[in-house]
């Protein structure tokens, strides 16, 4: 499921417009990924508060974020690009995977609510290709 | 059995009544054969599926988004028994449809995708999403408990 030119180029649009609402983009996925998918709370229970909207959970929120633009500068090669933040995710933090895709569908149903014209099926299509890629590169260092 | 708080019903008895099902269901339907095409597998005799733009005119997949999303009132109007009212409904989608039921998960993505769209990040609260989620896994579940 390679990116494909337009594929690349419909995230590129589509990340210019989000970065205007980084903030709350980030904040509301994790808030809502901590509510909504309890087990992911086991990753954050040195957090003082893990309620949706805390102080951590926006400064977090942004982190993540940051974390897909920078994907996205780098999305002609992924897997390298994102090498650092793999071996992160791999030796330290320890994710497991799975949690990946209960991170992109939270954002995805966000990012529908946040921008309900241009959340197209064809940028939702192209931005769920681009976040398994995310996904898969992030995974590249764990086994 | 599956335990239901009176919030949670609440939630998804609110979203329910909200839903435009013949906008809805054709949405969800369309956006689950475009973001995961593999989907389209089940829908050969539906006619023209041959790009984006095709899916959601199509008039034949809104139908069939529409008598989906109508399919879910039944769950709805028996919360607390969704396996059993989904019986022959599960042995359906496996015996004569033949539907992988990894698929239910998918649309049920998409769906709350298309539902989320249509509210505010105030309106579609983390609660709410946690209740409308637990619905549908349990939906799905239901539908994939006659496969053998």
């Amino acid at each position: 499921m390679t990116l494909s030119a337009k594929d690349k180029a419909a995230v590129k649009g589509f990340m210019s417009k989000m970065k205007s609402r980084s903030e709350e983009i980030g904040a509301e996925t994790l808030s809502r990924m901590l509510v909504v998918y309890p087990q992911t709370k086991s990753y954050f229970a040195h957090w003082p508060d893990l309620a949706p909207g805390s102080a951590p959970v926006r400064e977090h929120g942004v982190i993540f974020i940051n974390g897909v633009y920078e994907a996205a500068d780098k999305i002609d090669d992924l897997k390298n690009g994102l090498l650092t933040l793999s071996e992160l995710h791999a030796f330290m933090l320890r994710v497991d995977p799975v949690n990946f895709k209960i991170f992109i569908h939270c954002m995805l149903v966000v990012l529908a609510m946040l921008f309900p014209e241009d959340f197209t099926p064809q940028v939702h299509l192209a931005v769920d290709k681009f976040l398994a890629q995310v996904a898969l590169a992030l995974a590249e260092k764990y086994r | 059995m599956v335990e239901w708080t009176d919030s949670e019903r609440e939630y998804i008895n609110t979203i329910f009544s909200t839903l435009d099902y013949d906008d809805i269901g054709p949405k969800a339907l369309a956006r689950c054969l475009i973001v995961y095409p593999w989907t389209q597998r089940y829908f050969g005799g539906f006619g023209n599926l041959y790009n984006a733009d095709a899916i959601m005119a199509n008039p034949m997949i809104a139908a069939h988004g529409t008598k989906i999303l109508h399919g879910m009132d039944r769950a709805l109007k028996n919360m607390d028994d969704i396996k059993n009212t989904y019986a022959t409904l599960s042995e359906l989608h496996s015996e004569k449809l033949h539907v992988d039921p990894d698929n239910f998960r998918l649309l049920a993505d998409c769906l709350t995708v298309v539902i989320a769209g249509k509210m505010t990040v105030k309106e579609f609260t983390p609660d709410m999403q946690a209740a409308w989620r637990k619905f549908l896994s349990v939906v799905v579940s239901a539908l994939g408990r006659q496969y053998h």
